[in-house]
């Protein structure tokens, strides 16, 4: 039957080939845009690390008081002080935890041919890679022993492995940065979470770092953050100044054994406030947050609102698509007023009639969505034209989002079909006949 | 014009006539917003920075190694003089950021060294005697920085000197009633300083929301900033940017070799990377609206096309009673305009509503009202424009249609 339907909606759809078209393209129109749209926005608004976001946190501990906000707006800062992030490391509160910051070198390789280049580096402690599950081609992290050595140890991007040793095992050479000598303990494969969740306050989207070294070793070395840095007061002059002061400029991530224990962790946190309340560093009482992965890139404002508006006007665009195929669909149905009614006449009954015009519709549905995979993929080359490289190159075509723009299309199709369908099926055979 | 029958025809195509309407309500309202959304992002993005976008070029540098304080500052010195001694050369200065770059340092600034909420809040750019000259921004009022005034910051110093040049926004913002210049005022710290001099404008390195309300309140800071890396703001003499570029960078390698220039940018690069988001978006909301326009102009004209077919007969009945082709087209349009004024009605209260929605949820700023009716006469047009096609093809029907048996 489901042949039979379908042959006679070809044949139906031929017979008035402009409105045909015109309800083709509006369906693709209307889907390659939103489904455009749509992927940029589910890239960014993606989950970077779905095994475990619900059990990685952010602590946030407001250090600089009611004072600090405005408009009614208490949010501590997003950052930890020095003093705040290395208490914290000591407490050990979770399974595993990191301090962290992003610094910057001029790195000089050994072979004399490559000139010396600037590398994007982050400070860090060896849970860092395994609390992120970061896949290694060669070595691994470092260990609680080289945190505590403060050693000279170091971690190579894939990319940086790349250039600097073509690609082999580079584990035990060593490298120079900004006129000091590192040993290479491992090498990550590529690693692309999108959003770059760990650090938001820089870039939000785009590469990870070139090279990884240890956030005890940095901070020895007075190497000061390449990333955002504020102060609501002058630090005073010198580095060991700076690490007492109340600048915030360390990240922060905890890993806890569920999400229940967000809950208890709170609760420590507040304790330290207090404590810190007690000492006299804070007047206030404790205003403190626990955000794991989801709730932090809400918080940080990682979808832009742009992204959110553009995907609302991408589905008002389709709606208004939708309307204008309900508009031709209805046109043309009716148009067939004669054709139905001779049918009925002939022993079709209304079901059989709803199934013939279903089938017409999503015979639209599916012409427009698969033009629309065909516009959706020439949209995303366009968004990548335009678009900042580090969001846009995210935004691919995939299997997924092939059946998804289809489906989408014959669904809303059809559903736009059912008005006309069922005005159709109120056609009185013996009316029709006799009026011709 | 008799406008009952057409009411009479459209009470037998209520469906349709509302499709219509309803589409055109729903075009209205994201067109006017989308409109205004564009408008506002060409603005922004064509807010000038201040400076001569056209003849300055920007070096980062970077050495190789750890240098002490003393070594950075002479091989930094080395650097600017080269620079300064090129050909193709106007001026050069070094500083920690420029306008457009997301990146910098910014202050509170007070009245007083205890106030509580600062007055406002403040971009430093660290500077030298050349940045003047080199920017090529207008002094107003007060002098520019003399050589013996410029001091080193090293990396973790801290306090400012006790003179600097601030922004007219700046100045207004401090001293709105009266002169800003030889005023003190407070940024870092304790100690009070001095407005020397007073800038026409020079815009504060960032563009996000968070800059909104003081996005050309700088201050230039009489020190050199001892770094590791630094920023050389180049100006080249008219028409030598190219050149010059290339031979700052190619002079800069053979007097010491051991550093990394990770970028010499012309600024045209520096604002396109800039406001790439915004450009995208209104590209894409350009996109978007065109395509909506010509996906409501293909519906109407869809829509009346069959309507023509399904009235041949009345039509040719019309002829036939005297009615003439002008008669008919009129009719059409006519019916057209009706359809679409309802859809307009709608459409600017959507229109409306859509605008506060996003006002509150987006922090977008309200639609000016004219984008209303700017946005109403743009779809009257179409619409108008969009049955014309089919209304003259109705108008040929031949009279004797009306004679012959369907």
């Amino acid at each position: 039957m489901f042949s039979y339907y379908f042959s006679l909606a070809v044949r139906s759809l031929k017979r008035n080939p402009v409105i045909t078209a015109l309800m083709v393209a509006a369906i693709a129109l209307g889907i390659g845009a939103t489904m455009t749209v749509f992927t940029v926005f589910h890239v960014m608004s993606g989950d970077p690390i779905p095994s475990k976001s619900s059990r990685l946190f952010v602590p946030q501990i407001d250090n600089w008081g009611p004072k600090s906000h405005r408009d009614g707006d208490n949010d501590p800062a997003d950052q930890l002080t020095y003093t705040d992030a290395t208490a914290l490391m000591r407490a050990h509160q979770g399974v595993r935890q990191a301090a962290m910051y992003a610094a910057g070198f001029s790195l000089t390789p050994e072979n004399k041919d490559i000139k010396p280049f600037f590398v994007e580096a982050r400070a860090t402690y060896g849970d860092f890679f395994p609390m992120f599950e970061t896949p290694f081609l060669f070595g691994q992290g470092w260990s609680n022993t080289e945190d505590e050595a403060k050693a000279a140890v170091v971690v190579l991007s894939k990319k940086t492995n790349d250039k600097l040793f073509a690609g082999i095992n580079s584990v035990g050479k060593s490298i120079n940065l900004d006129g000091r000598d590192y040993r290479v303990i491992g090498v990550l494969d590529a690693w692309e979470p999108a959003p770059r969740f760990y650090d938001v306050t820089g870039k939000t989207f785009g590469d990870t770092e070139e090279v990884f070294i240890p956030f005890t070793h940095a901070i020895e070395q007075q190497i000061g953050s390449h990333g955002n840095n504020s102060c609501n007061d002058d630090p005073k002059a010198g580095w060991d100044n700076y690490l007492v002061s109340e600048c915030v400029w360390i990240q922060f991530w905890i890993e806890l054994p569920s999400a229940a224990d967000a809950t208890r962790y709170s609760a420590w946190l507040d304790n330290y406030a207090r404590e810190q309340q007690r000492l006299g560093r804070f007047t206030w009482e404790p205003n403190n947050r626990v955000r794991d992965v989801q709730a932090w890139m809400v918080a940080e404002k990682v979808v832009p609102n742009d992204a959110k508006v553009s995907v609302l006007l991408a589905f008002s665009f389709l709606l208004v698509c939708l309307i204008n195929t309900i508009g031709l669909m209805l046109a043309k149905f009716l148009g067939r007023s004669g054709e139905i009614g001779l049918r009925r006449a002939l022993g079709a009954n209304k079901a059989a009639l709803f199934a013939q015009c279903i089938v017409e519709s999503g015979v639209i549905g599916l012409a427009g969505g698969l033009i629309g995979v065909a516009l959706t993929a020439l949209g995303l080359v366009g968004i990548r034209g335009i678009f900042p490289e580090d969001v846009a190159h995210l935004a691919h075509l995939n299997v997924g989002l092939i059946l998804l723009t289809v489906a989408l299309a014959v669904v809303a199709t059809v559903l736009a079909g059912l008005y006309p369908t069922f005005r159709a099926m109120q056609v009185q055979p013996a009316w029709q006949l006799k009026s011709n | 014009m008799e406008i009952g029958p057409i009411f009479s025809a459209l009470r037998r195509n209520k469906v349709g006539a509302l499709l219509i309407a309803l589409q055109v309500a729903l075009t209205l309202a994201i067109i006017c917003n989308a409109l205004f959304i564009i408008n506002e992002r060409l603005a922004f993005i064509a807010r000038p920075t201040g400076i001569d976008e056209g003849n300055i070029f920007v070096i980062k540098n970077l050495w190789v190694g750890r240098g002490t304080d003393a070594q950075n500052t002479s091989l930094l010195q080395t650097d600017l003089q080269t620079l300064r001694d090129l050909p193709g050369v106007a001026d050069v200065y070094s500083t920690n950021t420029v306008p457009l770059t997301n990146g910098g340092w910014s202050d509170g600034v007070n009245l007083t060294a205890d106030q509580e909420h600062s007055t406002t809040q403040a971009a430093n750019y660290f500077v030298d005697e050349h940045a003047l000259n080199t920017m090529d921004i207008k002094l107003v009022a007060g002098r520019n920085f003399k050589p013996e005034e410029i001091t080193d910051r090293a990396e973790r110093d801290s306090g400012l000197p006790d003179s600097m040049i601030v922004t007219q926004e700046f100045a207004q913002k401090m001293f709105p009633t009266e002169s800003a210049l030889g005023k003190a005022v407070y940024m870092e710290g304790k100690k009070p300083t001095t407005i020397i001099g007073i800038i026409e404008n020079l815009q504060v390195p960032w563009v996000g929301s968070w800059v909104k309300t003081w996005g050309y309140t700088a201050a230039l800071i009489p020190q050199r900033m001892i770094r590791q890396n630094s920023a050389y703001v180049v100006r080249a003499k008219p028409g030598q940017l190219q050149t010059a570029m290339k031979a700052a960078e190619t002079k800069l390698f053979s007097i010491n070799p051991l550093r990394v220039i990770s970028s010499v940018k012309p600024f045209s690069e520096i604002r396109a990377k800039a406001y790439r988001g915004d450009r995208a978006m209104a590209i894409l909301l350009s996109i978007v609206c065109s395509a909506l326009l010509i996906i409501t102009a293909l519906g109407i004209v869809g829509l009346a096309s069959f309507w023509v077919t399904q009235r041949r007969k009345q039509i040719g009945t019309r002829r036939a009673l005297g009615a003439t082709r002008r008669n008919i087209v009129n009719y059409f349009q006519t019916e057209n305009l009706l359809i679409t004024l309802v859809g307009i009605v709608l459409g600017i209260v959507l229109a409306v509503g859509l605008n506060l929605w996003l006002v509150n949820n987006f922090e977008l700023t309200r639609l000016t009202w004219w984008y209303l009716p700017m946005g109403a006469v743009m779809i009257l047009l179409l619409g108008q424009a969009a049955v014309l096609p089919p209304a003259r093809r109705a108008a040929s029907v031949p009279p004797a249609v009306a004679t012959r048996s369907a």
